[in-house]
């Protein structure tokens, strides 16, 4: 499981201190997923970074008792002059994982090519994506963190990431964040609402995609 | 449907919890991502290309030599009796192993806050990959050259070799310790960034690189004997010379010091830590 407790989450800013997250709560058990929606500066984002551990919470506490992601398909941590098989072997070394066996992998899905032995910086933004979600992929994790927004790219890109996340990894848990509620209500069994820095909890998605297309910001 | 035909990863990729006592596995986990942090830095900064990796070494050594030239030329010795190649050598070297230690970290969390989101990967990781490059580098820089001076007989082999190692250790220890300090102060305000160059800068003449603390007067000596890296260099001197030149220092004063940096460094970073937010 994963779990937030009464985490609070400030920042320093121009004009004081900006409470962001105000005493939030969150428990995800093995296996399941929750949805979490909010509008832009909700601090979707925020709670990624706490739940990755990227962060560390102003109060509060973030138990982790299952293997959590970074964030998927976050390019992020890429080092440009590193080739995508130098980041590769980086994430692999980082998680404790011989790169070896997962080259096959990674080169069939992002179809880099020559590119792979490329470094970074000379990749489109598709590439790079591809890369992280790939490599996001190799890894095995109990627990993976979506940010919505993160995951750009053409509907191939979309269909393969969809078969390779919901249906080969069904049996994990994860966090998914988005502004759009057709999203959490396509992939989510809970969601909650990120809403003036509470995070409020629904008995159903439904009654959140309610709350949510219903509350002005 | 293409999507169909895709590759499925291989079984066993699974990273395997290994068996022992959490401390003992976590501290593996930690070595390990210190071992690939140094990897990822070492491809970055000197890329594979020319001599890659090599220039870790060569480039403190190319500084070393010109600068044993210079004072050779200059004829900088005013105690008469101190070699001077080995009095150049000994004391650029250490400059450079405590000097690039701190300078190469007051941007390291600015640098990697990215790769903080890797759950293994802890802001202390990326201090202690970057402080052993720049020892690792400056210690080999020292040692070819050494090695190489005393090959062509240009200086005699050090006196006293274990001595050396001990005033290179703590010459070490205080750059790696400093570095942990004003690192993690850069990560509070830029102002300690801009300080830290004239700061270093102004350090180095007074830093014992130049000079032995037996050429000042005798009422003046307690004075360069306040900044710790002036007994490293000392120590180290002694190592070399032997009784041939007098040497001071206190190991004892320096390791306060040293173990106070350390202290503090710590302390700041885990504050750091704690603070470090996204740009």
């Amino acid at each position: 499981m994963i779990e937030l407790r009464n985490v609070c989450k400030e920042y320093q800013t121009r004009h004081g201190r900006r409470l962001v997250l105000d005493d939030v709560s969150l428990r995800l058990e093995r296996g399941r997923n929750v949805g979490i929606l909010g509008r832009n500066g909700a601090g979707k984002s925020t709670m990624i970074r706490l739940l990755s551990g990227a962060e560390k919470p102003t109060s509060g506490r973030i138990v982790r008792g299952m293997r959590v992601s970074w964030p998927l398909a976050f390019a992020g941590a890429f080092q440009g002059q590193l080739t995508g098989l130098d980041n590769l072997k980086f994430v692999a070394r980082i998680y404790g994982v011989d790169w070896r066996p997962l080259v096959p992998f990674v080169e069939e899905f992002t179809e880099l090519g020559e590119y792979f032995r490329e470094p970074v910086s000379h990749y489109s933004m598709g590439m790079t994506t591809r890369l992280a979600f790939a490599l996001s992929m190799a890894i095995e994790f109990d627990c993976f963190l979506i940010d919505e927004a993160m995951v750009v790219g053409d509907r191939r890109f979309h269909e393969r990431c969809h078969i390779e996340l919901f249906k080969k990894r069904r049996d994990r848990a994860f966090i998914l964040v988005s502004h759009d509620a057709n999203v959490i209500q396509r992939y989510c069994k809970s969601a909650c609402v990120l809403h003036r820095g509470r995070l409020l909890h629904f008995p159903s998605v439904q009654a959140a995609y309610d709350f949510y297309e219903s509350t002005p910001p | 449907m293409q999507t169909e035909s895709l590759p499925t990863l291989p079984k066993g990729e699974l990273a395997e919890v290994p068996p022992g006592p959490p401390l003992l596995s976590s501290l593996r986990t930690q070595l390990r991502v210190i071992g690939a942090l140094l990897l990822r830095e070492v491809i970055t900064r000197f890329g594979r290309r020319n001599l890659g990796v090599l220039w870790l070494i060569f480039e403190p050594a190319l500084f070393t030599l010109g600068v044993a030239v210079m004072w050779t030329a200059a004829g900088l010795n005013h105690g008469a009796n101190v070699p001077i190649v080995a009095f150049a050598i000994t004391g650029y070297s250490s400059v450079l192993l405590w000097r690039n230690a701190v300078s190469h970290c007051t941007y390291a969390l600015k640098d990697n806050f990215n790769l903080l989101y890797h759950r293994n990967v802890q802001a202390i990781d990326v201090f202690a990959a970057r402080i052993l490059l720049e020892v690792t580098g400056a210690t080999g820089s020292f040692l070819i050259l050494s090695t190489l001076f005393t090959a062509i007989g240009w200086i005699a082999p050090p006196v006293d070799p274990l001595k050396v190692v001990g005033g290179w250790l703590m010459l070490a220890w205080f750059g790696g310790s400093l570095a942990l300090l004003v690192g993690a102060a850069c990560s509070f305000s830029e102002l300690i960034k801009r300080l830290w160059t004239p700061i270093a800068y102004l350090l180095f003449p007074l830093s014992g690189a130049a000079y032995m603390v037996y050429w000042l007067p005798p009422a003046k000596r307690y004075l360069a004997l306040i900044l710790p890296m002036v007994h490293g260099v000392e120590m180290l001197r002694d190592g070399y010379f032997g009784t041939q030149v007098p040497a001071y220092y206190n190991v004892g004063y320096m390791a306060m010091i040293n173990l106070s940096l350390t202290f503090f460094g710590l302390l700041l970073l885990r504050l750091a830590a704690r603070h470090v937010e996204v740009e």
